[in-house]
C-alpha cells in the first residue's frame, strides 16, 4: 500500500508529459469552427463596386447548388497575397470561389484585387464585421468549404497552400460534388 | 571578436560542467576526497567562464554590434543604453544565457559557502547541479546560440519592444531567474539526499538557507512583475492569471510549502520524504514554466518567440530531470527513516495543514493553466480558463490557509491542546471579529468581501505582532533583554506573516473599492470620480530619445486625511516608437499611502460637446499595499536568512564521526 | 485530528459564497458605452467574462483589438434587444464555441477542473488522517513500578555518577 503512494507522483508525471507532448503538436491559436455540418448563417452583403451602395454583393443563398469556397480576405491582410495564386488556380480549375472583404473599405479592396488578381465569382464587403462574427472568423485569410445544400463542411484557417489544396480540399470538393 | 570568445567560453563551460557532473559523484560514491574537492573547483571555473560569456554578450549589446544577430533583432542605435543592456535578456537566447549564468553562480555558491556540508553531500549536490547545467548549456549552444552572427550586418537594429523599454526589464527577469534557478539547488539537495539514503535534521538545516535564497528573489520578482504590469499596461490591472504569471506563482507556492516543511524536518526530523518531494516539484514547476513560455503550447501576452522544436528539447530536459528524480523518489524514499511522532494538535500538525492548503491552492493554478492543454489532447473542444475560474476557486481555498497562519506560530511543538491555543488567541480573535463586524457595518453588506478581506489582513498582521509580543513578555512584563536575544528568524516570521496580511488587505480593498470612469474630455474640462476631481489642463506634443508622444496634462484634487486637499499634476502620454512602429500608453499615477489616482489618455474622439480626448480615470485604494506586503515578505525571508543559526551550522552530533581520533565535543 | 476534516470543510464552505470581484479594467471607448448605466454595467460585467479570440489571453473588456471592439458592440446590441445574460453569452458561444468563455462551463469534461483542487484538499486531508492513525499515539506516562523506584533510589545514591 505504502509503495503505491510513492509511485503516484511518477505516474501523474508520465500522464502530464503525455499531454504536453500532444499539446506540442497543436496550435493553441487555431479555433475549430462551430459551423461544421451546419448551414451558413444568413447574410446579404453589398458588393465593392464603385457604384453608390457598392453594387450587388451576394447573400448566403448564392452558395447553394454546387460546392463552393467562401474565402474571407482583406487588403490589410499580410498572408493573403501568398494565398491568391492558389485561389486563382482553384478558380481556373472550375470551382466556384466567393470572396468577402472583411473590415475593408471597398476602395481598398478594389485596388488590392486589381493588384493581385480577382479569382472570385462574386465579392461582398463586410465592413462592419458582423457577418464575420456570425461565421466565427478570427483572422484572415480563412476559407469555408460549403456543400450543395449550403452547409459548411470544412474550415481552412490561414492561407491555402498548394499542398493543402491538392491533398485535402480538392478531394473534399470532389466528394461533395458526388453527393446527392 | 567578442562574440566568438563568448561562444568559446560557453563551450568550455559545457565541458567543465560535464566533468563536474561525473567526477564528484564518482568521488562521493568511492569516498575519494580529491575528486569530491574537484567539484568545488569545477563549479567556480564554470561560473567564471559563463560570467565571461555573459559579459561579452552584454558588451556586444552595449556597443550596438549589429553583426551579432541577437543585437540586430533587439537593439537599435536610438535605444537608451540601460535598455540596450537589459535587452541582453529581453529575448529567448539571452535569457537562457542568464539562466545558465545564475545556475553557475549558485553552483559556485554551494562550493564557496558550503564548507559546513559533509564533503560527500556537497559533492553530490554539485554533481547534480552540473547535470542541470549541462542540459541547459547544451540547449543554449545547440538550439539557441546567442552569439550567432549576421552577415551582412545591418546598419541599424530592430528595437526592443517598447513595452519592455522600462526599468522593469532591468530587474524583473533577473529576480525571477534567481528564484527559478535557486530552486535547482534545493532540487539537487533533495536528489542527493535520496542518493545518500539519508534526509535528517542536519540535511534540512543545510538546505533551508538555499530555499530562502531562491524564495526571496522570486517573491520580489513576482511583486515587481505585478507592479510593472500595473503602471505599464494603462489600466491598473495587477494580476491577470496569465499562464506565464501562473508559471511564476506555482514555484512560489510550492517554495513556500517547502520552506515550512523543511522547518519540520529540521526541528523534528519528520516529513523528510515530503520535503524531498516538494523540493523536486518546486524546481520541476520552474522547468515546466520555462517550457510553457518558450514552446508555444499556450497563448500568453508574455510568451517569447515560440518554437515547438525548442519545446521538445525542454520537454526532454524535464523528463530527464524530473522523471529521474521522481523515479528515484519512488525507489528510495520508502527507505528513509520515518520521523518523530506528533499529535493532531501541534506545530508540526499546523505546518502539515499549511502544506495541505498550499498544495490545494497550487492545484488550482496548475489545473487552470494546463486544463486547456489536457482538454485539447483528449477532445476537440477548446476551452479557456480565465480570471472568473480562479476567483471562484482560488479564494475559498486560500482563506482557511490565511486564517491558519496566525494560529500556527502559537502552537507548541509535538503536543499541544486546542484550549491552550484558543487561550493564547482569545483577544486577537475578538479584536479581529470586532474589526470584521465594524467594517461590515461601516461599508455595508454589498462590500462584504472587501470588509472580510480587510479583517483577514488585520488578523494576519496581528499574528505577526503577537509572535513578537509573546516572545518579549518576560516575567515582569516587557523585557528589553528578550528583544535583544530574539533570533533573526523570529523577526523574519513575524514580518513575513504580517506582510501577507498587508497584501491581503490591499487585494481585498482593490477588489471591492476600485472605481473608474471613461469619458471624452476637452481642454479645461473637469470631472469627478468618487471624491477625486480631475481637470484636463492642456494637451501637447512631447518626445523622448526614440519616440514621439502626445501628452495630456491633468490636475487631480483629492481630499486628504490630513486636512487640506492634495493637489497633484499628472501627465499621461501616448507614445509612438518609429523604429518598431509600436504604440504604448504611459499613465499618470499619483501615489499616496492610501491609494493611487491613475489617469490614462486614449485617442481623440468626438464627445457630446465636440471633439476631445478619451480619458480613463481610475481610483485604486490601497493598491500599493499589495506590493509593499510582498516586499515585507521578502524582507522577512532575508531576516530569516541572516539568522546566526544557519551560519553556525548543524550540531556536530548529527555528523557521522569520520575517525576515532577526535574526542567527543562538549555539547 | 478527528476534528480535522469537518473543520476543513467548514472553513471552506463559509468563504465559498464570497467571490472576489475583479478590479475594473477597460479598453472600452466612450462611443461604445450605452446610455443606460444598468445595461452598461451588465455589458461590462459580461465583457469581462468573454475572451478576445484573436488576442493573447485577454478579455474583450481589456483588449484594444478591433475584433474585441466588435464583440463588445455585439454584447451591447444583444442587451439592448432585451436578451438575458445567458442568451447573450450563448449568442457568442454558438459562433465561437466554449473557447470564448473565460469561465469554463461546468460539465462532465470539466469536473476535474472545478472539483480537482477540492479533491486534493479532501483527499490529502483524509490521507493525513489515515497516516496519523497508523502511528501510535504518544503514550501517557505510566507511573513507575516498585522495583523501578528502588532502582532510581539506588542510582541516586551512587557517588560515581555525581
Amino acid at each position: 500500500m505504502n509503495r503505491i503512494v510513492f509511485i503516484l507522483p511518477v505516474i501523474a508525471f508520465i500522464a502530464l508529459i503525455g499531454f504536453f507532448g500532444v499539446g506540442l503538436t497543436k496550435d493553441p491559436k487555431v479555433l475549430p469552427s462551430q459551423l461544421i455540418d451546419r448551414p451558413l448563417p444568413a447574410f446579404d452583403l453589398p458588393g465593392i463596386a464603385e457604384a453608390p451602395g457598392g453594387g450587388p454583393g451576394f447573400a448566403n443563398v448564392a452558395l447553394k447548388g454546387e460546392p463552393a469556397l467562401l474565402n474571407i480576405f482583406a487588403s490589410w491582410c499580410a498572408a493573403c497575397p501568398q494565398e491568391h495564386p492558389v485561389l486563382t488556380r482553384i478558380s481556373d480549375e472550375g470551382f466556384a470561389v466567393f470572396g468577402i472583404a472583411w473590415k475593408d473599405k471597398p476602395q481598398d479592396a478594389r485596388e488590392w484585387l486589381a493588384k493581385w488578381g480577382n479569382p472570385y465569382q462574386a465579392i461582398a464587403a463586410d465592413e462592419a464585421g458582423r457577418t464575420a462574427i456570425d461565421l466565427g472568423v478570427t483572422g484572415v485569410p480563412e476559407t469555408f468549404i460549403v456543400d450543395k445544400m449550403g452547409r459548411v463542411r470544412f474550415k481552412q484557417i490561414g492561407p491555402i497552400s498548394p499542398e493543402q489544396w491538392e491533398g485535402t480540399i480538392k478531394p473534399l470538393m470532389a466528394k461533395l460534388r458526388a453527393e446527392a | 571578436m567578442y562574440a566568438e570568445i563568448g561562444h568559446f567560453a560557453l563551450i568550455l563551460a559545457l565541458l567543465t560542467a560535464v566533468s563536474q557532473a561525473i567526477l564528484p559523484m564518482v568521488g562521493a560514491v568511492r569516498g575519494d576526497q580529491a575528486l569530491m574537492a574537484f567539484g568545488r573547483s569545477a563549479a567556480q571555473l564554470q561560473a567564471i567562464l559563463i560570467i565571461l560569456a555573459f559579459g561579452l554578450l552584454m558588451t556586444c549589446f552595449a556597443m550596438a554590434d549589429f553583426s551579432v544577430e541577437l543585437v540586430a533583432e533587439h537593439a537599435a542605435t536610438t535605444q537608451p543604453l540601460p535598455y540596450r543592456l537589459a535587452a541582453t535578456w529581453g529575448n529567448h537566447e539571452g535569457s537562457m544565457l542568464l539562466w545558465v549564468l545564475i545556475l553557475a553562480l549558485f553552483g559556485a555558491g554551494i562550493g564557496r559557502f558550503g564548507d559546513n556540508l559533509p564533503p560527500s553531500l556537497q559533492a553530490r549536490v554539485l554533481s547534480i547541479q552540473a547535470m542541470i547545467s549541462v542540459a541547459f548549456l547544451a540547449f543554449s549552444l545547440f538550439t539557441s546560440n546567442p552569439f550567432a552572427r549576421l552577415d551582412p550586418a545591418p546598419l541599424d537594429g530592430a528595437e526592443l519592444n517598447p513595452l519592455l523599454q522600462d526599468p522593469g526589464l532591468v530587474f524583473h527577469p533577473p529576480l525571477l531567474y534567481l528564484g527559478y534557478v535557486g530552486f535547482s539547488v534545493t532540487f539537487s539537495f533533495a536528489v542527493a539526499a535520496l542518493l545518500e539514503g539519508r534526509a535528517d535534521a542536519a540535511w534540512a538545516r543545510w538546505m533551508r538557507p538555499w530555499v530562502l535564497a531562491a524564495w526571496i528573489p522570486l517573491t520580489c520578482g513576482i511583486a515587481l512583475g505585478s507592479f510593472w504590469a500595473y503602471y505599464e499596461l494603462g489600466w491598473g490591472g495587477w494580476w491577470f492569471w496569465d499562464p506565464v504569471e501562473n508559471a511564476s506563482l506555482m514555484p512560489w507556492l510550492l517554495g513556500t510549502a517547502l520552506l515550512h516543511s523543511a522547518i519540520v524536518t529540521e526541528k523534528r526530523q519528520a516529513l523528510a520524504g515530503w520535503t524531498i518531494l516538494l523540493a523536486i516539484l518546486a524546481f520541476s514547476l520552474s522547468l515546466i514554466g520555462t517550457f510553457l513560455v518558450r514552446s508555444g503550447i499556450l497563448t500568453s501576452v508574455h510568451a517569447f518567440a515560440v518554437d515547438p522544436e525548442r519545446g521538445v528539447f525542454i520537454l526532454a530536459m524535464i523528463i530527464g530531470s524530473t522523471g529521474t528524480a521522481l523515479g528515484l523518489f519512488a525507489w528510495r524514499a520508502p527507505l528513509l527513516r520515518s520521523g518523530a511522532l506528533f499529535s493532531g494538535v501541534s506545530r508540526e500538525a499546523g505546518l502539515t495543514l499549511n502544506n495541505l492548503f498550499l498544495m490545494a491552492v497550487t492545484a488550482v493554478v496548475f489545473l487552470g493553466t494546463f486544463y486547456p492543454v489536457i482538454m485539447e489532447a483528449v477532445s476537440t473542444d477548446k476551452i479557456s480558463v480565465g480570471p472568473p475560474y480562479y476567483n471562484l476557486v482560488f479564494v475559498p481555498l486560500s482563506v482557511p490557509l490565511l486564517l491558519l497562519v496566525t494560529v500556527g506560530p502559537m502552537l507548541a511543538w509535538k503536543r499541544d491542546s486546542l484550549s491552550r491555543v484558543a487561550g493564547k488567541l482569545k483577544w486577537p480573535l475578538l479584536a479581529a471579529l470586532a474589526v470584521a463586524v465594524g467594517l461590515l457595518a461601516l461599508l455595508g453588506f454589498a462590500k462584504a468581501t472587501a470588509a472580510l478581506g480587510l479583517a483577514l489582513g488585520f488578523w494576519l498582521i496581528m499574528g505577526g505582532v503577537l509572535v513578537l509580543a509573546r516572545r518579549w513578555r518576560g516575567v515582569g512584563g516587557f523585557s528589553a533583554r528578550l528583544v535583544r536575544t530574539t533570533p533573526a528568524a523570529v523577526f523574519g516570521m513575524a514580518l513575513a506573516h504580517a506582510g501577507l496580511g498587508v497584501t491581503a488587505a490591499g487585494i481585498s480593498v482593490m477588489s471591492g473599492f476600485a472605481t473608474s470612469k471613461i469619458l471624452v474630455m476637452r481642454e479645461g474640462e473637469s470631472t469627478t470620480v468618487g471624491t477625486m476631481t480631475v481637470t484636463l489642463d492642456s494637451v501637447g506634443d512631447a518626445s523622448g530619445p526614440n519616440y514621439q508622444a502626445f501628452q495630456g496634462r491633468f490636475t487631480v484634487r483629492e481630499p486628504s486625511i490630513f486636512g487640506a486637499d492634495t493637489v497633484r499634476a499628472l501627465a499621461s502620454e501616448r507614445r509612438f516608437y518609429p523604429v518598431s512602429r509600436n504604440q504604448t500608453t504611459e499613465a499618470g499615477i499619483g501615489t499616496s499611502l492610501l491609494g493611487n489616482s491613475y489617469v490614462a489618455i486614449g485617442d481623440q474622439q468626438n464627445g457630446p460637446r465636440g471633439p476631445g480626448l478619451v480619458v480613463r480615470i481610475y481610483h485604486h485604494p490601497l493598491v500599493g499595499w499589495i506590493w509593499f506586503g510582498g516586499l515585507m515578505m521578502a524582507m522577512g525571508g532575508a531576516a530569516s536568512l541572516a539568522d546566526r543559526r544557519f551560519r553556525i551550522g548543524a550540531p556536530l552530533r548529527s555528523l557521522p564521526r569520520a575517525t576515532g581520533l577526535l574526542p567527543a565535543p562538549a555539547e | 485530528m478527528k476534528l480535522l476534516l469537518p473543520l476543513l470543510l467548514l472553513m471552506i464552505a463559509a468563504p465559498a459564497i464570497l467571490v472576489l470581484p475583479v478590479a475594473p479594467a477597460a479598453a472600452v471607448l466612450p462611443d461604445e458605452m450605452l446610455a443606460d448605466p444598468a445595461l452598461e454595467a451588465r455589458a461590462r460585467s459580461l465583457s469581462k467574462d468573454l475572451r478576445c479570440v484573436v488576442c493573447q489571453n485577454q478579455s474583450i473588456d481589456d483588449s484594444d483589438a478591433p475584433l474585441a471592439r466588435d464583440l463588445r458592440l455585439v454584447v451591447r446590441e444583444q442587451l439592448t434587444l432585451g436578451k438575458s445574460d445567458a442568451e447573450t453569452m450563448n449568442y457568442l458561444v454558438t459562433r465561437y464555441g466554449n473557447f470564448v468563455l473565460l469561465k469554463p462551463p461546468v460539465e462532465p469534461a470539466t469536473w476535474a477542473l472545478w472539483l480537482g483542487p477540492f479533491a486534493v484538499l479532501i483527499g490529502g486531508g483524509a490521507a493525513l488522517v489515515v497516516w496519523n492513525r497508523r502511528r501510535t499515539i504518544l503514550p501517557t506516562d505510566a507511573p513507575l513500578s516498585e522495583t523501578e523506584l528502588a532502582q532510581v533510589a539506588a542510582l541516586s545514591q551512587d557517588e560515581a555518577l555525581r
